[in-house]
């Protein structure tokens, strides 16, 4: 790993101020630092913001549940109030890698990276996702860009994600056996306002499929997506599943998700 | 240059350390403790795996500069006064390992299970190991010798 300067921050006006073009923040770490170890990233300074405390926890209101950026997995798993107010949101974080990652990994560093495989980024979409951070609101849709792109600047810090509380929900991944990555995760959600089909894995970065939430609209059942028909153009094609797979394996996977609804 | 204060196995250890020294590095090269073990170096493999403020991590993929003020508990921090822990006794006992490179992270994972889960199934043990790789026993006899300790645990 090629050297860099580690500083702890001991507020999110102190990590703004040291950030730049050449920084990264440093949450759990659990891509970061394998990234900078295999030479995918390397940066000048490493801005640690697990040590601020208003960060961290998770809060539940009426309508909401926000989840503060550096938040374990294991916290959201394990967590009452989350599987009391949207239980999938805690079995998505249940899933994600393995043990010692849940007990490291944050929701803040996993929505940041928008690894296109990652289980999070579909929990936004699907469930109206505000991103909080240290300069203002943005809705999860406007939020992921593209392939690890996001419309963070070098040096805004995400404080926390606000999550719609849905009428009902289910997050059913096809996992990659060795990582836990999703090779599909097809996240469905139902809101008196509408209904999102949060979906990852599948394309370069996360998206709510329309067609899916459209048909799931005018009927909430598993049957309704037996017509809609996913096309594998722009999916991803790799040593885990081709296009085609992929394209099919999102309609089995929304349909198990609304049964599991 | 960083200096930190920590407690590893019991013992207070305060070092000069370079910003980006792991902890396995600083475990294995500066404090002598080469049980724990690297394998992948990229936090997939679990031969690294440790305890800190009591929760099993990585220790490849965690940066020591950040662990100021921490308590570590690595594999020779287990047995005491001469005494196997029952998780080493078992993995002994039941043949829980061939080679015996995975072997401390595979015990310190297993540990950390017992502590939230007194009497896991088979599939609890499984799930649980997930971030650990072995090569050699295909899994069986470590799944067997991590039920022996829950039995003596």
């Amino acid at each position: 790993m090629k050297t860099f300067n580690y500083h702890s921050a001991k507020d999110v006006k102190e990590a703004s101020k040291l950030a730049s073009s050449n920084s990264a923040f440093l949450a759990g770490g659990m891509t970061t630092i394998p990234s900078m170890k295999l030479g995918l990233a390397s940066y000048k300074d490493i801005i640690d913001i697990k040590r601020i405390k208003k960060l961290s926890g998770i809060k539940v209101s009426g309508k909401t549940v926000t989840i503060g950026a550096t938040t374990k997995h294991s916290e959201v798993a394990n967590s009452k109030d989350v599987k009391k107010a949207i239980p999938s949101l805690a079995a998505l974080a249940e899933g994600i890698g393995d043990p010692q990652v849940r007990n490291r990994g944050t929701i803040g560093g996993s929505i940041a990276n928008n690894d296109p495989a990652a289980d999070y980024p579909s929990a936004c979409i699907a469930l109206n996702a505000t991103i909080h951070t240290n300069n203002r609101s943005i809705d999860a849709e406007k939020f992921f860009r593209g392939m690890f792109e996001t419309c963070l600047k070098s040096t805004e810090v995400i404080e926390a994600i606000e999550f719609s509380i849905p009428e009902k929900s289910s997050y059913q991944k096809l996992p990659n056996p060795a990582s836990r990555y999703a090779i599909i995760g097809v996240y469905v959600a139902k809101h008196k306002t509408g209904i999102n089909v949060g979906v990852t894995g599948a394309k370069s970065c996360v998206y709510n499929d329309k067609d899916l939430a459209g048909a799931l609209t005018k009927n909430f059942s598993s049957s309704a997506i037996d017509s809609v028909k996913i096309s594998s153009s722009g999916m991803n094609s790799d040593i885990h599943a081709s296009s085609d797979y992929r394209a099919n394996m999102v309609k089995a996977f929304a349909k198990k998700a609304v049964d599991a609804c | 240059m960083k200096k930190i204060a920590l407690e590893v196995n019991g013992k207070k250890v305060t070092k000069e350390i370079s910003d980006h020294t792991t902890l396995s590095g600083l475990l294995r090269d500066i404090l002598n403790l080469t049980g724990t073990h690297i394998g992948c170096d990229t936090s997939q493999c679990g031969a690294c795996v440790v305890h800190v403020d009591g929760k099993s991590i990585k220790s490849c993929t965690a940066l020591a500069a950040d662990l100021d003020g921490s308590k570590v508990t690595t594999i020779e921090g287990l047995a005491s006064n001469g005494k196997l822990h029952p998780m080493q006794e078992a993995f002994k006992k039941m043949h829980g390992l061939q080679c015996g490179f995975c072997t401390p992270g595979m015990v310190m994972s297993a540990v950390d299970l017992l502590k939230n889960k007194k009497n896991p199934s088979d599939q609890e043990i499984r799930d649980w190991l997930e971030g650990n790789i072995c090569r050699c026993t295909g899994y069986h006899n470590i799944v067997a010798a991590v039920k022996e300790a829950a039995s003596k645990m």
